[in-house]
């Protein structure tokens, strides 16, 4: 299972802090899609980045049974 | 006080605290940039924010900002703690500390530091407004990533 987190917007409108997906493994862009059709509230997946097990990934990035990936938002901190 | 130099904390920033961990005998300048909660965007009061971040990542990307900068000079040191939870008008929120033998790189290292965790650090500001919240960077006129991840350091 990839563990997925959510935080900011994603968080508020699933209600939880993370979720679990059993398709593994899975491109970061396939992940992106699945999400986006299974998750009718998330707003768009197009300017948010994967990160995977604490590394930003690229569209190609393939991710293993085990992993945890993060839906990073664009930020705003400073 | 907590000794590393890259650091998220729900806790009130002592400014001085991160000054110490760059200052050291060989520094002829440490600059500090401290960002603070503005009031007032574009005629739109603000009430308080709340940060949230990842925190080990946002703690691994900061570090990653203090490599870049020791890469472009090389005898900078670089310490930065970013608060998160709910910050009211005025409170710091992010404090950066770069010395250096002399002045000019500890200017530029600082501002190239704030710039850096405005495009990698994944940090997220909530603005309570008088008429509601939002999540900033949550709304498609503002950053996107189109090369599918942020843009590497040199890039432009």
């Amino acid at each position: 299972m990839i563990q997925i987190l959510l935080f900011a917007r994603f968080q508020e409108v699933v209600g939880e802090d993370a979720i679990g997906w059993q398709d593994a493994p899975i491109t970061v862009a396939a992940l992106k899609e699945q999400l986006q059709r299974t998750y009718e509230k998330f707003p768009s997946l197009d300017n948010v980045m994967v990160a995977v097990n604490e590394q930003y990934a690229d569209n190609e990035t393939e991710i293993q049974d085990g992993d945890t990936v993060a839906l990073i938002p664009p930020v705003s901190g400073g | 006080m907590n000794d590393n130099f890259f650091l998220i904390t729900e806790e009130e920033i002592q400014i001085e605290e991160v000054f110490k961990k760059v200052v050291h005998p060989n520094a002829g300048a440490v600059n500090t940039f401290i960002g603070t909660v503005r009031e007032m965007t574009k005629g739109k009061r603000t009430l308080y924010l709340q940060y949230e971040a990842y925190v080990p990542m946002a703690e691994s990307q900061l570090a990653q900002i203090g490599r870049e900068i020791g890469e472009k000079w090389p005898e900078a040191r670089t310490a930065i703690t970013h608060r998160i939870g709910r910050l009211d008008i005025s409170d710091v929120a992010v404090v950066i500390a770069v010395s250096s033998p002399h002045r000019a790189a500890a200017f530029e290292a600082s501002r190239y530091a704030i710039e850096r965790i405005k495009e990698i650090v994944p940090i997220w500001k909530k603005e309570h407004w008088e008429d509601g919240t939002m999540w900033v960077g949550d709304q498609k006129e503002t950053t996107a990533y189109p090369g599918g991840t942020p843009k590497e350091e040199g890039q432009s």
